[in-house]
């Protein structure tokens, strides 16, 4: 066992996850195969949002995969902080828009 | 200027070197092309024919990339003379290949390459020129180029490894990208890549990094629409090309840590679908001096073609070439690596 949680290696192990249950796997690389195809939006357009969305929620094994992916797939550097930046945004209003949550309650206990 | 390998006494100058790290790479053992060729039934390799001789007609250029596989550069002396080019159109007269591919360097930087061309046309071969496209505008003796490859019905291909000036002058060197594009419209402009003109102008795409191309039919449109929207440009096709692990590309993977994982992923996406059509299997590769090789990159790697064949264009014999066996090293799994890849792009599906 590591003595650290995250494991750059571990991410080529991803496919490893079917042999404690195949059939769920399966299923799951099937669909996300399927979510990355070319369809509405291209396969390079979606993964410049994975890339977003992968800061969203800290995944470094999403970032490293798709930092690679959407460089490879021809995004500039600007254009890929850009997407970070979204996602901080999001991420920063998510937290602010509460402060409204915040300021309601204040003002129902307040004189 | 950057200088080449060679005259700045690097190692990797040495093909021998280059060979040793690929067969017996020190720090990572990576499974071997001949037995994965085995292992789908196709070893001994074998050539279907001979359709395609291509010629580097020297290691001169007016540009110095890199990733160059043929450690080409303004310092580099080694050109094709004309008695050896006259031992290609021996071959060519008393054969039924079609295809002239001509290569460098930048092969328009050779003193005879237009008496070379004339000499073939009269042959009635066609000719493919891999033109850097900034040769045209390096020196006004080659502004007349694409007025020259119009009359000669020459197919024109040229590397263009972005439709962004960061990405094309970070591998190509500085000012490539702005030469290149203005280029693009001088060709153009005497009906290159047009439609209904018959001048066919090709791109290359090759990565400006350590990782492999992606789809060749997605990057063919983005080339399309962004080249026409921004520079008016037009072109026939896009061919997505994978940088071979040789020379200064291979100097770039050592040098910046990346030499094993990028192995990796070209054995991690070996496609048994591209074997069978890799271009060494219907080409005959001719060196600046005469020597036959497999490809361009075994070529620069000093790998003749089997010595149970002809060796030289002084004792061609295409009937021995044309079903020989082509040598394989690690670095051909470039050729075979997800949609395979070739001087004409893709070759699988």
């Amino acid at each position: 066992m590591a003595d650290h949680y995250y494991n750059a290696e571990d991410l080529g192990k991803f496919g490893n996850i079917g042999e404690y249950q195949k059939e769920m796997a399966d299923k799951f690389f099937s669909y996300y195969g399927e979510v990355f195809k070319d369809g509405a939006l291209t396969a390079k357009e979606k993964s410049l949002i994975a890339l977003a969305v992968a800061h969203a929620v800290q995944c470094p094994y999403c970032i490293d995969a798709y930092s690679s992916d959407a460089y490879e797939k021809g995004f500039s550097e600007a254009q890929m902080m850009e997407a970070v930046h979204v996602a901080s945004a999001i991420k920063g209003g998510a937290v602010l828009v509460h402060g409204v949550q915040m300021m309601n309650k204040v003002k129902e206990i307040s004189m | 200027m950057i200088k080449s390998l060679k005259v700045l006494q690097n190692p990797l100058a040495n093909s021998s070197y280059q060979l040793d790290i690929l067969e017996h790479n020190p720090t990572h053992k990576h499974a071997s092309f001949k037995e994965k060729v085995a292992g789908i039934g196709m070893l001994p390799l074998l050539a279907v024919g001979v359709e395609i001789f291509q010629v580097n007609m020297g290691k001169m250029c007016n540009q110095v990339c890199k990733h160059c596989h043929v450690d080409a550069g303004p310092d580099r002396k080694e050109v094709m003379t004309r008695d050896t080019m006259q031992l290609c159109l021996n071959v060519l007269a008393n054969s039924p290949i079609k295809i002239v591919d001509l290569t460098g360097g930048a092969p328009e930087l050779n003193p005879d390459f237009r008496w070379f061309v004339e000499q073939i046309k009269a042959l009635g071969k066609h000719i493919i020129v891999r033109c850097n496209l900034t040769i045209i505008l390096a020196n006004k003796r080659f502004h007349d180029l694409p007025e020259f490859f119009k009359l000669h019905r020459i197919e024109v291909v040229s590397s263009l490894p972005s439709f962004t000036q960061d990405r094309t002058d970070k591998q190509r060197g500085d000012g490539v990208f702005e030469d290149s594009i203005k280029a693009l419209q001088m060709l153009n402009a005497v009906g290159y890549g047009i439609a209904d003109t018959g001048l066919t102008l090709n791109l290359v795409y090759n990565p400006a990094g350590a990782f492999l191309p992606p789809s060749q039919d997605a990057l063919e449109k983005e080339y399309r629409f962004e080249l026409m929207k921004k520079y008016n440009i037009s072109f026939n096709k896009l061919f997505a090309i994978t940088n071979m692990p040789i020379s200064r590309y291979l100097d770039y993977l050592l040098t910046t840590g990346n030499y094993d994982k990028y192995m990796e992923k070209l054995i991690g996406a070996f496609n048994p679908a591209a074997v069978k059509n890799v271009m060494c299997r219907n080409t005959i590769s001719v060196g600046w001096d005469g020597y036959l090789y497999d490809c361009d990159f075994n070529q620069m790697l000093d790998l003749k073609v089997t010595p149970a064949t002809s060796q030289h264009l002084a004792d061609f014999d295409l009937s021995a070439l044309q079903n020989r066996e082509i040598i394989l090293k690690q670095h051909c799994y470039g050729c075979t690596a997800g949609a395979g890849s070739s001087c004409g792009g893709a070759v699988a599906d």
